[in-house]
């Protein structure tokens, strides 16, 4: 048996007991990388030398009874948009295609505190905004149950190196379901953590209310055990939460009694693929015969969930990118074209005696700024930008960003109530299976649509789960989610492992 | 006042708070470093860096608000005023918007020279926001580089906006000279506007009686001031602009956008600047990296009886219960919390308040300011200072000779003692003082006739001799003396 076969858990488990090394499972991971990604492109960067040479010290240090943190000598794969000083982050943005940080976000500081191997740097949308990772400025990532559909994203290259075998943990982030919807159509387990579970220092940001940093891994046990490692409170980020956090991979196996499932009335509505129904209908069957008990609730402002979503994610989003600016780091517009185009204006303009346009012409600096950020976003994150803009403009703020704050209020109360009445909420994580790659190109509308039953967890801070539950009759994996009252990522995912153990899922292999 | 119309004025100032370290991060906040030196990634606003609150900045504009009588609302939140600029480097301010941290206080001001009526100013808000960098426009070389420095980035900032309660630019004045005063007795600022910790800017425009009614000419905001007298001399140069182009133009409040105007000190005008038209959407929406901050009406009780005593009511016990003049306490306090602290030791101490505030308001600023060295640096200190007042108050050291003794003490540093012994001062015995002058009075008798035919200043010289033959003799007493004398025919 290959040493990519075993889990993380098992992996870690054989390390302990000195009867593998790390620098073979890291060189087993590095192999199965170069035979597939060159298929998948679930990589932006991956560096082997770095991998291995910090694999050997792990071994050696444990050789020598010297003390290890809790992944030692676990590959890991991080989504590109976690700062690290050691490599660049770029964002998928031809903005920051060379920039590195010089430092590392809480989350990179802690995977290397506790001797993660960090195996390289994973593709996704541009700043985390699309739902295929094909908004990436550098390659496409193919699905690997399937290479001509997508993985899901943003953190599609997360969630495709989890499925196709090429790591056993990955980091990736979720604004409004960039983690469960790639893990989902990628049938593997990612989960978002609640608002400030996690630190977000370093987390490029998205949308600062909404960002949170998540694991992915090929089941329950191993998404907790990384979870361990990245959560607990952060005093450079004001909105961490100073809450204890559990031992999850520890009490993972021990089952819920008397869990009570809440099945969302308006998930099962039109537009819901009828496999994907059947898939989640099954799986609460599942938890039924366990002795769960599953109870019809209502969340009534889950349809404004999406339009609330692009109302505020944009308009954060809008602020936080301001910084790209080509002023001090980042891409910056050349010089002398800019200078020519300015000169050529000018001429064009005074030939045509046109006063007030020459008037108003740009000066330098005002062009960088137009040229540099035309040049170094793509179309999606203009389109946020642009709405962001928009919706917090003077005369707009109201209708728009307020309005938007106040739904968001009501759509958390919505869950307030429910987890009055149940334990966890159960259903699907995306109305259809992977699409094909270039479906939805001309038709962002239909792409923000692929949010729906994801982005209320983001809106209301809570956690939320996506782990196999089936395949589609073409083969294409079918995602469960769960959702949780704050901070109960210890029921969350210990109502997962329930499911799991009941099923066999997640131990389907892929084909390539 | 004689003009045909009132200027209104109002102002804003920023105060650069004096903590050890920035707003939102952990970097120094002093002034004065090698450009770039005072950064991190996050007031360089680097990809993925956050801010967190100083809450020792926090404490000092609570402090401010709470002296300028604000109302301190329970809760207040962090706000983001976006725009492009390269000393921005995260493209928007964190400031404070709709729910500033303090609101409604007022500040009195009087004038020493009745120029005009004591008033209250009313103070509009007070909030904090962090400060941007500085861009340096390299025009020698004449490549127009700009670069950019990032040690300012950051730094805690509290805008104080006042209403537009003055009516002259005496007044404008007066205001920020008790502002001032104020941030440094609680120490919150060190207010050094050449560095830049203090930063005012004037909004002004003229109110009109006319034939037609009431006018109100269009408000011009004006920048670039770098001295308090600066803001009078544009105050006025600005109010005499407006009034000939209202005459000129007749253009009211309303016509036009406001206008921003620089002052230029080289010419004494103020120069109109781009106006504010394009740049008016700020955006401004809820930090959402930081959380908002709550603050219990206890906690603002806790620092209102930790203030200490403010100026405005020094001045107050200084005249009501130690009977100094209200020019005397004006004086005084208006030296600032380091002079007035060592008065307040000396007055103590001695007992003498009065004394001591002619001491201070005299010899003492006089040699520090030729000396110029700060007061806790002084030769004599504030004990010395009580010492030789006692001395002079219980009768060991004739009032005439304490100058002498003063000098002693601040070049040589004695103390009081030595200095007296080193002089040779002696209680001087009432009839040994009494044989000196009827000596003097027989070696004299022209002066004798001149005094009995009622020239009494004829006896000033023989003041003069009875010194010389006894330093320690009190003039006043032997001129006291000798006219008895001659008054009894002795």
């Amino acid at each position: 048996m290959s040493l990519i076969n075993s889990t993380a858990t098992e992996a870690l488990d054989l390390l302990a007991k000195g009867q593998i090394t790390s620098v073979a499972l890291t060189s087993a991971y590095l192999q199965r990388i170069a035979d597939t990604d060159d298929q998948i492109g679930a990589f932006l960067r991956v560096d082997a030398d770095a991998a291995l040479a910090r694999a050997a010290q792990i071994d050696q240090r444990r050789q020598a009874k010297q003390p290890l943190g809790k992944l030692a000598g676990l590959p890991v794969a991080v989504k590109d948009v976690l700062c690290d000083s050691q490599t660049q982050t770029t964002c998928g943005s031809q903005m920051l295609a060379s920039y590195r940080p010089p430092y590392d976000a809480t989350v990179v500081a802690r995977l290397k505190s506790a001797d993660a191997v960090l195996l390289g740097r994973t593709n996704m949308d541009e700043f985390a905004m699309g739902g295929s990772t094909e908004n990436s400025a550098f390659q496409l990532t193919r699905n690997p149950w399937d290479l001509n559909r997508t993985p899901g994203g943003s953190s599609g290259g997360a969630a495709a190196c989890v499925a196709a075998g090429m790591t056993p943990l990955s980091i990736g982030s979720d604004t409004g379901g960039s983690i469960r919807q790639p893990a989902g159509l990628c049938g593997v387990v990612g989960l978002k953590p609640t608002y400030g579970r996690v630190s977000r220092y370093g987390l490029v940001a998205f949308a600062s209310s909404l960002d949170q940093v998540g694991p992915l891994a090929a089941n329950t046990t191993d998404a907790a055990l990384l979870l361990e490692a990245i959560a607990g409170h952060d005093t450079q980020d004001a909105t961490s939460l100073d809450a204890p956090v559990p031992r999850f991979s520890a009490e993972i196996d021990r089952p819920l009694t008397g869990l009570r499932i809440g099945v969302v009335r308006e998930h099962f509505t039109t537009g819901l693929d009828g496999e994907i129904e059947h898939a989640v209908r099954r799986a609460l069957d599942v938890y039924q015969s366990q002795g769960a008990t599953i109870k019809e609730i209502s969340l009534p402002h889950s349809k404004y969930a999406v339009a609330t979503y692009y109302v505020i994610a944009p308009s954060e989003a809008s602020s936080n990118l301001a910084r790209y600016d080509g002023v001090h780091y980042g891409h910056r517009t050349d010089r002398a074209e800019l200078l020519d185009e300015l000169a050529t204006e000018q001429k064009e303009l005074e030939s045509a005696g046109d006063r007030e346009a020459l008037k108003n012409i740009d000066n330098g600096l005002v062009r960088m700024y137009r040229r540099s950020r035309a040049e170094g976003f793509g179309p999606e994150v203009k389109r946020r930008i642009m709405l962001g803009a928009y919706a917090l403009s003077a005369g707009y703020y109201d209708a728009y960003y307020l309005k938007g704050l106040k739904v968001r209020r009501l759509i958390r109360q919505d869950f307030d109530a429910a987890f009055q009445q149940v334990d966890l909420i159960a259903g699907p994580v995306t109305a259809q299976a992977a699409f094909k790659l270039g479906e939805m190109a001309g038709d962002p509308l239909a792409m923000y649509l692929v949010d729906l039953y994801t982005v209320s967890a983001n809106l209301a801070g809570l956690p939320g789960i996506s782990l196999p539950c089936g395949f589609t009759q073409s083969g294409l994996p079918i995602g469960l989610q769960l959702q949780a009252p704050p901070l109960a990522e210890d029921t969350l995912l210990r109502g997962a492992r329930m499911y799991e153990q009941a099923t066999e899922w997640h131990k389907k292999k892929v084909p390539i | 006042m004689s003009t045909p119309y009132t200027t209104i004025i109002g102002l804003e100032v920023h105060v650069q708070l004096a903590t050890q370290s920035k707003l939102f991060c952990g970097c120094p906040a002093q002034f004065g470093a090698e450009p770039n030196t005072q950064t991190c990634p996050v007031c360089m606003g680097l990809p993925g860096s956050l801010p967190v609150m100083n809450r020792a900045a926090y404490e000092l504009s609570l402090k401010t608000a709470v002296a300028l009588h604000c109302e301190i609302p329970t809760f207040t939140k962090w706000d983001r005023k976006q725009y492009f600029y390269p000393d921005l480097p995260k493209g928007y301010q964190i400031s404070q918007f709709d729910l500033p941290m303090s609101a409604n206080g007022y500040m009195k001001i009087s004038d020493d020279k009745g120029r005009f009526e004591p008033k209250k100013v009313g103070i509009t808000r007070a909030h904090l926001e962090e400060d941007a960098g500085k861009s340096i426009h390299d025009e020698v070389t004449g490549k127009a580089d700009s670069e950019i420095d990032l040690n300012r980035t950051g730094t805690p900032l509290l805008e104080i906006v006042s209403e537009p309660d003055m009516r002259s630019s005496a007044e404008a004045r007066a205001y920020l000279q008790e502002l001032k005063l104020l941030l440094t007795y609680i120490g919150v600022s060190d207010c050094n506007m050449q560095e830049g910790s203090l930063r005012v800017d004037a909004n002004v425009n003229l109110h009109l009686e006319t034939p037609v009614g009431h006018v109100a000419t269009p408000i011009v905001e004006i920048k670039n001031m770098n001295s308090f007298r600066a803001v009078q001399q544009a105050l006025d140069y600005e109010a005499k602009r407006q009034y000939r182009v209202w005459q000129e133009t007749g253009q009211k409040l309303g016509d036009s956008p406001k206008q921003t105007r620089g002052w230029d000190d080289a010419t004494g005008k103020t120069m109109a600047q781009r106006s504010k038209e394009e740049s008016s959407d700020y955006r401004y929406f809820p930090d959402p990296d930081l959380v908002p901050v709550r603050t219990t009406a206890e906690r603002v009780e806790e620092v209102r009886a930790a203030l200490g005593e403010l100026p405005a009511d020094l001045r107050t016990r200084l005249t009501a219960t130690h009977g100094l003049s209200a020019y005397d306490a004006d004086v005084l306090v208006n030296q600032g919390p380091d002079i007035v602290k060592y008065f307040l030791l000396a007055a103590e101490t001695s007992g003498d308040y009065k004394g001591a505030c002619n001491w201070v308001t005299q010899d003492i600023l006089r040699s520090v300011k030729e000396q110029d060295v700060a007061i806790d640096q002084f030769a004599v200190s504030a004990l010395q200072l009580a010492a030789l007042i006692t001395a002079i108050n219980d009768g060991q050291l004739p009032k005439p000779r304490a100058k002498e003794v003063f000098e002693l003490m601040l070049v040589d540093r004695m103390d009081v003692a030595a200095a007296i012994n080193t002089l040779g001062i002696e209680q001087v015995d009432e009839s040994a003082l009494v044989t000196l002058c009827q000596d003097l009075l027989r070696a004299n008798p022209k002066i004798v006739a001149d005094v009995q035919n009622g020239k009494h200043q004829a006896i000033g010289p023989l003041v003069g001799q009875a010194k010389k033959k006894n330093p320690n003799a009190d003039p006043g007493r032997v001129r006291e003396i000798c006219l008895e004398l001659v008054a009894r025919g002795e």
